[in-house]
Order: C-alpha cells, then sequence, then structure tokens
C-alpha cells in the first residue's frame, strides 16, 4: 500500500508515460485561478482521476511587480486543483524536488493515519529527490485544501485546494462555482518573519495607539483612561491583532494581489458557488461582497443549513461554500479584508472581463476589549453562566454572576488554570472566559449589517455518535506576547509533553480554553470535531475551530481513527514556537472502524 | 497609504475584453431557472428578487433559537429530534427553506437529488432546540485517558515505517516546535552631544542570542570626549535567564576598558519590562577590588505618531563606598535623564535627536569639583538607534 520510490529514471518515465497530470505545469497560474476564470469546468485542466502526480520545487513568484522565491507544488500559487469523487480511491505521488525536506498534508481528510502527511507524526517526511505515494480512500466530500507540514514551506506558497464531488446528488444546487483561495504573501523569508517578532514584538504592528491619533479625536485611538491604564499595566497592546499583518504581507486570492485583480466570471441570475478556502499562513479574514448576500451552505467541507449572511469571517484553514446570486449586470468586489484591518485581498466577480466595481476603503482598526482578554465571564456574567464553567450555556443559574469572589481577578492566577505550566512562558491566565460562539469575531461586533457566528452553523447531517461524552479533555491556549512564545497548557511541543491519549471510538468532550488575547484557529487531523454550539443533534462539523480571544469553545469527539495525529494552532509561527500536541488515539487494532 | 492604493485601483479603468461564458457546465450542479422567486425562498438565497439586494426580513422559518430567545420570533415547542425520513415528493418550501432539499434546482436525471446526503434523514426542528433548555446536559467532568488509550504501539508510524526512521523524524519534530534560536544587535543609542563647549559621543549597544528563556547577552557602553581620553568604556558577558513572563535574570561579568585603572566586576541584575511600559535593567556589580556599586536604567517609548517616537530615559548610578580613584562617592552617585525623540524611518533605523542632565552628587559631585569638572551638566544629542 505505501510505496517508498526513489526519484530514479523508471519513475519519471512511468510518469511521463502516465501522463495524466503532468507534472511541470505551464503558466504562472492554474487554469482554475487564473483571472477572467470563468469557473471550474471539466475541459479546464484540474487534476483528478486515480493516479495524480505532483512535485514541490522552488520557483519564483510575482506580485505587485516584485518577485521573490517561492516553494511551490508543480510551479504555481496556490497549486493545481485536485478534484476527487467521493467512493474512488486515489494515489497522490508527490516528488520532492527541494534541497530540505517536504511533504503534504490533507487538510481535513479523513484518511489512515499514515497518510496524513506529517514528518515526525505519521511518516518520515519525503527527503529530496524522493518520491512518497499517498493512497487513500475518499471517503468525503466538500471544499478541502492541502499544504507542506515541514518547517515554513506554507507561508512560502506550498499550499492548493481540493474539492470533493459526493458520491450522490449535491444537497447544494449552483450553477457555476468558483475556488477562492485567499492567502498571505511576503517577500521576507518566514524564519525571518519569526525573527523578527522574537526581536520585537509587535514589528509588524503600525496600527498601534498613538498620542497624535487620540488627540486627533480619531476613533480608533479612543479608549477610556481607565482602560488605557489597565491595559498599559498588563504590558498589553489591545491593537496587537495579527503578528503579522499587511506591513508585510500581500494577500493574495487565487495568487493575485490587489492590483491583480481576480476575476472571476458568471452570468446575471446564476446561483454562484463560492468555495472560499483559507490558506493563509498567519492570517484571519473578514469575508464581504458589498451588494451582494452570500449564504453559508458548508463548513470546513460539511454542508450547513443555509444561513444567509452579508460578512463573515475566516480563520486560518478554515473553509466555508456560500451561494451568492448576483442579478445584476454589474461587477461586485470581493472583499478579503485582513481582520486587524492593515490590508485587504481583492477580487472581482463580473458579468465580463475588465468590469470592476468600488473597493471599499479598509475599516477602522478594531480594539480588543477586556472581554479579548478573557474577562468576559466578570461584565456578562449574567446574560448566560460565563461564570460558571460546569456547564454549557445557559443551563446554570446565574446566580454567582454578582459575586465573583471565588474567580480571581489576577490576570494570571494559577487558580484559574491549575493544569497550566505557569513558567515565563505563559503571560496570562484568562480570569473568566466564556463561550464566545455566539460572537462574530474581533472587530465584526459592530459593522451594521449580518455576520456569520458559530452559532448560526447547523449540521445538515444529524450528528450520527449521539452518545453523551464521558469525560472532558480541557487544553488551554497560552503564550507569552511579549516573548513571542506559544504553547498549550504552558507546554510547548519541543518539551516533549504527554501526549493528548483517547481510547479508540472514545466520546470526548474537548474544552479550548483561550488565555491569551489573540484569536488562535485550532486544528485537529484524522478527526471532525462537533462544535457544541447549542444544535444539538445537528452540531457543525469542523477540522479547525477559531477560539477567540479570551474565549472558550466546547467540542465534542469521537475518537475513531486510530493512529497518532497532529493537533495544533494553525497561525504557522504559532505552531512552529510550540503550539501543538500529538494526539494518539488506540487500540491500533480490533474493534469496529 | 494602503487604503489610499487600494481606493485609487477601485478607480482605475480595466480595459474591456470577451469574457468567456462556461457556465452550465459544471459536473454536478444542473442549470437553475429562477422562475419563482418568494422571499422566503430569496431569504435563503436560493433566488435573488430583483430591486432587493438586502433579502427580505427573517420569515418564519428562519428563527433561530438565538432570535427567539430574544424575543425576536416565537418557537413553538419541539420536539427531541426523531429521524423522520422525508419522502421525495414531501419537498415544501419551508422543506426547501431549511435546506434539507431543493425545489425546482434539481437537476432533471436526479429526483432524488438533495434527499442523497447519507444520514438525511433530519427533523427539520432538529436544531431548534434552545441552548441549554433542557437537552444540554452539563459536561462531564475532566478525567484521564481510559486504560485502552495506552494499549498497542507507543508510536504509530513505527508499524508502518519502523522506528529507524521515525525516530529521527520526531526528533526533528520535536526540534521544529518551539526550539528556535534568535539573535539580535542593537546599538540602542549611537550619539553626540554637545554643551560646555565640549563635543562628545557615546554608545550603548547589546547583543543577544537564544531561546526566549534562555539568552546569552553581550552589552557595551561608552562615552568620552571628542579629542580627549575616553571616560567610560565597559563590555558585559551575561547569560539570562527568564524568572517571570516579562523579567530576565542576568549574570555573568563585566569588564571596564576605561577609565584607568581598569576594573573586572561579577555582574548580577534584571532586564525586562516593568507595568505600564517601562524598559527596566537594573544590575549590581562586584568589583575585583571588593568594590559594591549598582545601576538602574528605565526607558519607556512614548508612540507620539507611528513613526515618532519620544524616549524618557533615568539612570541611577549608586554606590557601596567610596572609590576615590574612580572619582567615586557612597550613595547615590549619578542621575541621569535624557530625552530623546526619534523617527523610525524604519524601526530598525531612526535618527534621534535629544537632551540629557547628569548630575553627580555627595562625595561624587566634590571629587569632580576638585578635578575643576562641572557636578552636572546638560548636552544636546543627536545620533541614530539601529538593530538587526
Amino acid at each position: 500500500m505505501i510505496d517508498r520510490l526513489a526519484l530514479d529514471r523508471r519513475s519519471v518515465l512511468r510518469g511521463a508515460a502516465t501522463g495524466a497530470a503532468g507534472l511541470a505545469f505551464s503558466g504562472l497560474f492554474p487554469a482554475w485561478a487564473q483571472t477572467g476564470s470563468p469557473g471550474i469546468r471539466p475541459q479546464m485542466q484540474t487534476l483528478s482521476g486515480t493516479d495524480i502526480r505532483l512535485a514541490v520545487g522552488y520557483s519564483n513568484f510575482r506580485v505587485g511587480g516584485r518577485s521573490g522565491h517561492a516553494v511551490t507544488i508543480n510551479g504555481t500559487i496556490p497549486a493545481p486543483l485536485i478534484r476527487l469523487r467521493e467512493g474512488q480511491d486515489v494515489r497522490i505521488a508527490v516528488t520532492n524536488t527541494l534541497e530540505e525536506d517536504t511533504s503534504i498534508h490533507w487538510h481535513g481528510l479523513i484518511l489512515p493515519f499514515q497518510m496524513d502527511g506529517v514528518p515526525g507524526v505519521s511518516f518520515p517526511g519525503i527527503r529530496p529527490g524522493e518520491t512518497f505515494v499517498y493512497e487513500f480512500p475518499v471517503r468525503q466530500s466538500g471544499t478541502y485544501w492541502f499544504h507542506s507540514h515541514s518547517g515554513l514551506q506554507e507561508q512560502q506558497g506550498h499550499y492548493g485546494p481540493m474539492i470533493i464531488d459526493p458520491a450522490g446528488a449535491d444537497p447544494v444546487a449552483y450553477d457555476r462555482e468558483h475556488v477562492i483561495v485567499l492567502s498571505d504573501w511576503s517577500f521576507l523569508h518566514p524564519h525571518q518573519i519569526m525573527h523578527k517578532l522574537r526581536q520585537e514584538a509587535g514589528y509588524f504592528n503600525r496600527q498601534r495607539m498613538t498620542l497624535a491619533g487620540r488627540l486627533s479625536g480619531d476613533p480608533e485611538h479612543q479608549m477610556s483612561a481607565e482602560d488605557r491604564r489597565m491595559w498599559a499595566e498588563m504590558r498589553m497592546d489591545p491593537t496587537d491583532i495579527l503578528d503579522v499583518n499587511g506591513t508585510t504581507y500581500t494577500y493574495l486570492i487565487n495568487g493575485h494581489g490587489p492590483q491583480e485583480n481576480w476575476t472571476g466570471l458568471f452570468r446575471p441570475g446564476e446561483r454562484v458557488r463560492l468555495r472560499i478556502i483559507n490558506a493563509g499562513a498567519m492570517s484571519i479574514f473578514n469575508i464581504r461582497i458589498p451588494g451582494l448576500p452570500m449564504t453559508v451552505v458548508s463548513a470546513d467541507g460539511q454542508d450547513v443549513r443555509p444561513v444567509t449572511v452579508d460578512e463573515f469571517q475566516i480563520s486560518a484553514a478554515e473553509t466555508y461554500d456560500v451561494i451568492v446570486t448576483p442579478t445584476e449586470d454589474r461587477a461586485y468586489t470581493f472583499v478579503a479584508e485582513a481582520m486587524d484591518r492593515s490590508g485587504m485581498g481583492r477580487a472581482t466577480l463580473a458579468p465580463r472581463l475588465g468590469m470592476t466595481a468600488a473597493v471599499p476603503p479598509l475599516r477602522d482598526r478594531p480594539i480588543l476589549t477586556m472581554r479579548d482578554m478573557g474577562m468576559g465571564g466578570m461584565d456578562h456574567g449574567a446574560h448566560g453562566g460565563g461564570m460558571d464553567h460546569s456547564a454549557h450555556g445557559g443551563s446554570a443559574p446565574a446566580a454567582s454572576a454578582d459575586e465573583p469572589a471565588p474567580m480571581s481577578h489576577d490576570m494570571r492566577d494559577p487558580r484559574n488554570a491549575p493544569q497550566v505550566d505557569l513558567n515565563p512562558g505563559v503571560d496570562m491566565i484568562a480570569p473568566a472566559p466564556v463561550d464566545r460562539t455566539g460572537d462574530p469575531g474581533v472587530g465584526l461586533d459592530d459593522v451594521g449589517h449580518r455576520v456569520l457566528t458559530y452559532r448560526d452553523l447547523v449540521s445538515l447531517r444529524p450528528n450520527t455518535d449521539r452518545r453523551q461524552p464521558t469525560r472532558t479533555v480541557e487544553v488551554h491556549l497560552t503564550g507569552n506576547m511579549e516573548r513571542f512564545m506559544w504553547s498549550f497548557d504552558g507546554v510547548r511541543l519541543s518539551e516533549n509533553p504527554e501526549p493528548l491519549r483517547f481510547e479508540r471510538n472514545e466520546r470526548v468532550r474537548m474544552r479550548l480554553i483561550n488565555d491569551t488575547m489573540m484569536a488562535h484557529p485550532i486544528h485537529i487531523h484524522g478527526h471532525f470535531w462537533e462544535l457544541v454550539n447549542g444544535h444539538s443533534g445537528n452540531q457543525p462539523f469542523k477540522h479547525t475551530v477559531n477560539v477567540q480571544p479570551g474565549g472558550t469553545v466546547d467540542l465534542d469527539l469521537t475518537a475513531d481513527a486510530p493512529g497518532d495525529w497532529a493537533f495544533h494552532c494553525h497561525l504557522l509561527l504559532h505552531m512552529h514556537a510550540g503550539m501543538m500536541r500529538v494526539v494518539k488515539v488506540r487500540p491500533m487494532d480490533g474493534g469496529a472502524a | 497609504m494602503t487604503r489610499l492604493l487600494i481606493a485609487l485601483l477601485a478607480t482605475t479603468a480595466a480595459t474591456p475584453a470577451l469574457a468567456q461564458h462556461g457556465g452550465h457546465a459544471q459536473p454536478a450542479p444542473a442549470p437553475t431557472p429562477a422562475t419563482t422567486c418568494t422571499p422566503e425562498h430569496a431569504a435563503m438565497g436560493h433566488c435573488t428578487i430583483p430591486a432587493a439586494p438586502a433579502p427580505a426580513p427573517a420569515p418564519a422559518s428562519t428563527c433561530t433559537a438565538e432570535h427567539a430567545a430574544m424575543g425576536h420570533c416565537t418557537m413553538s415547542p419541539t420536539p427531541a429530534p426523531t429521524p423522520a425520513p422525508a419522502p421525495p415528493s414531501t419537498c415544501t418550501a419551508e422543506h426547501a427553506a431549511m435546506g434539507h432539499c431543493t425545489m425546482e434546482q434539481q437537476p432533471a436525471t436526479d429526483p432524488h437529488a438533495g434527499h442523497a446526503m447519507p444520514g438525511q434523514e433530519a427533523d427539520p426542528h432538529a436544531g431548534h432546540q434552545m441552548p441549554g433548555d433542557q437537552a444540554a446536559p452539563p459536561a462531564p467532568p475532566v478525567g484521564p485517558p481510559p486504560p485502552g488509550a495506552f494499549s498497542g504501539p507507543e508510536h504509530a508510524a513505527d508499524t508502518v515505517f519502523g522506528a529507524g526512521q521515525m525516530d529521527p523524524a520526531r526528533r526533528e519534530l520535536i526540534r521544529m516546535h518551539g526550539r528556535m534560536a534568535t539573535s539580535r544587535l542593537r546599538a540602542e543609542r549611537l550619539e553626540v552631544g554637545f554643551g560646555d563647549g565640549e563635543e562628545s559621543y557615546a554608545w550603548e549597544a547589546d547583543f543577544f542570542y537564544g531561546e526566549p528563556l534562555d539568552r546569552v547577552w553581550l552589552k557595551t557602553e561608552g562615552e568620552g570626549a571628542f579629542g580627549g581620553e575616553l571616560e567610560h568604556g565597559e563590555i558585559q558577558a551575561l547569560w539570562g535567564h527568564a524568572i517571570s513572563p516579562f523579567f530576565d535574570l542576568q549574570a555573568g561579568l563585566r569588564y571596564d576598558f576605561a577609565p584607568d585603572p581598569e576594573r573586572a566586576h561579577l555582574a548580577l541584575g534584571i532586564q525586562g519590562l516593568a507595568p505600564y511600559w517601562i524598559e527596566v535593567d537594573a544590575a549590581a556589580f562586584l568589583s575585583d577590588e571588593g568594590e559594591l556599586t549598582a545601576r538602574i536604567e528605565a526607558e519607556h517609548d512614548l508612540r507620539i505618531t507611528q513613526r515618532l517616537i519620544l524616549q524618557p530615559l533615568v539612570e541611577v548610578e549608586l554606590s557601596a563606598q567610596d572609590i576615590p580613584e574612580l572619582g567615586i562617592g557612597a550613595g547615590l552617585s549619578t542621575t541621569e535623564a535624557g530625552l530623546r525623540l526619534r523617527y523610525e524611518i524604519a524601526p530598525e533605523f531612526a535618527p534621534y535627536v535629544g537632551v540629557e542632565w547628569e548630575q553627580a552628587y555627595g562625595r561624587t559631585a566634590s571629587f569632580r569639583e576638585a578635578a575643576g569638572e562641572d557636578a552636572g551638566g546638560v548636552r544636546f544629542l543627536a545620533g541614530v538607534r539601529i538593530w538587526f
């Protein structure tokens, strides 16, 4: 089942003979990502079928008139679209032409652990000159993506989209579809980005509160004196929202910068399905199309009941499918605004190539609140049992709300998180974190239109495992902003912590508690969580969950995939700093899968 | 800047080109004749009512639990989810609006489309339970993994690839996630001073290498008058270890190569960020002559604009004893108060101008006056702050 081939003449010849999905792909962009794309059509050169060959190599990437070094799959950013069908088997041969190890992780795919593509967890990695053949049955459908799990290659262009068509009819009806891959490109090498953050925390933040801003009355700089004092006392910056941002990033849509203006075509009246993938290494985007409501039909590749919104936040590694129905013969601007408003990705949906619509200016940069500091349970305790962590939602009486005595206001009280190793790498323990799945995300509380929240997501497919979880596993998301350190429970992966262990088919409640003031998209490999959001029985399935600053998320997990799996923050540099664990599901043999 | 650029982009006239129209050619979906577009239908995004870009007010079918809880609509109590397969013929508008099936959009070839999801036998109201109204039981207690979780091989991948291949990969995985070392060379001050008819120079620089919690530090500072002798010059080599989220303990050696006679010291101090964003570097020094001195330095960056930064600085020198040969008196020997205004052309490169007032006290002042110097004075400064 597993082949490990050296890149010898034989395999090259075989690849040439197979001819399916050529190794070398001409052109700057894969066909689906070219501007003026009429959408994905079968005659377009996507990679499909049962035998797919990919080559990882060094390339030059050009955007905004500059050229930089990239690591790409088949020579393009993003990689060619891989389109599969539920129920098929696939063999994907990945050849490494780099001078360093590489890997491809199939993000969100349910597959045997040894095909998951994480060096050191699922397999040894792909060494220079070698070819690894991934081989697995395709057991699901939806919008997914793939990327390197080696070093920081993902930041350098090593990612691409994957669509899996359902075996039966698609519950989502549409006339046309576009894949929209959001990403972040920097001409700085990712190691350089990490060094800058370690040398000077907040290096990329050029939107700080300033004296001039305060005096000018600029709303971006207004804050009560008491709040300002409190933030300063804690040595926390309320404008520190994305560690890496538009200061160095060119935000890409299908590999196109804002000037290149990727354009996808439609005919007025059509139902257009946009398969939106956040392949950004360190970016969280707010998505909107002014003048065009979006109906979310799928999240992380899993169908949800349609919900119509004007804007939604997409965290790193999440995917959302939306339906838009433009009826007018006009262009619309697709806006992917960085969460800290330091820049945007911009694309156009238009009936004809060359049409453009107004591009809205960047909105005021948000300012973090005490809720983002994990004090949400103090001022909102009466609204929903935020103080009470023994029960989800409003089932607990709010009696304790006016008496926060048991809850210390101390920003680093070990009693608030006994399991956390309270070393200098942990600068804060949220004193009163709350379930924030009903919040739309940083900066979207008051934008004057409908914004998606996690509570709007209801799985179309009923949950099959209706067992109550038998135990809770808490994981604290911890860090030190000033030292740019990130960890789970205060321990980095480099300290070789005890893995998270689950018994096979165990039903577990995982509670992620964000003790930092940054949002963290947490990803589990090999499984889908059910997001506990009040829709019991139809909890949405997620492979990546954005845990908002100072917030908690409850997740139900059926640990049905034996093997070793990665579990980590999908902000690449947070993972690189150690915010990662290995999940082990045992026993390996016996028991129905 | 970025905003302006984006705004300008919007107005740029693009070249019209012939567009290719390739709709209706996808493998899965089929054409959609949006013939009957009801408000309900539109609200679900299934169609759009012309001239009504904003969707219709939420109809009953979109009454979410949250909405109901806020009193925006009313929900009838609903039974617990009961799987009830919906035959294709019962695809009502309400049903379609819930996304359980799709009216009219079905490809003619597949009348069962929309009901083909595995496990699609959903109760349409299954998702409408109030959060926590009755169904959500309290979370189970935190507990250890069951015994079965510890069975089987420790490393799953070893069973496929062998420990020989996996061991090095695991070491690399561990090393890769949290062990990155960084270095920084920073000249916090490289400056010339004017005042009292004498032009002087001064520097203060440091270098670190290591991981965030353990770093090797080199520090140097000194000053002198142009055309004169180096008045003071020192270098320190320290090991720094984090003792709190914001502070490192630093221990090592300091060597003064000026003035004469030279001194070597043991150094012990703390460096870090105090509340209110005050950078503090405080250290005590024990010289090879047995003299104990201390130095406390504090500074703060006041951001006037994103690039213009005013930096007040205070430095205090203390001594446990008189050191006549160095002109230092016991107690508070000198203070320094400075104000530097820098402009960050880049964060790494910032020229500045400033002013600094230095004052000697007690015996230190007496030593200076005896040597014909002023006990204190003001200098105007110009310099540059660089790091990389």
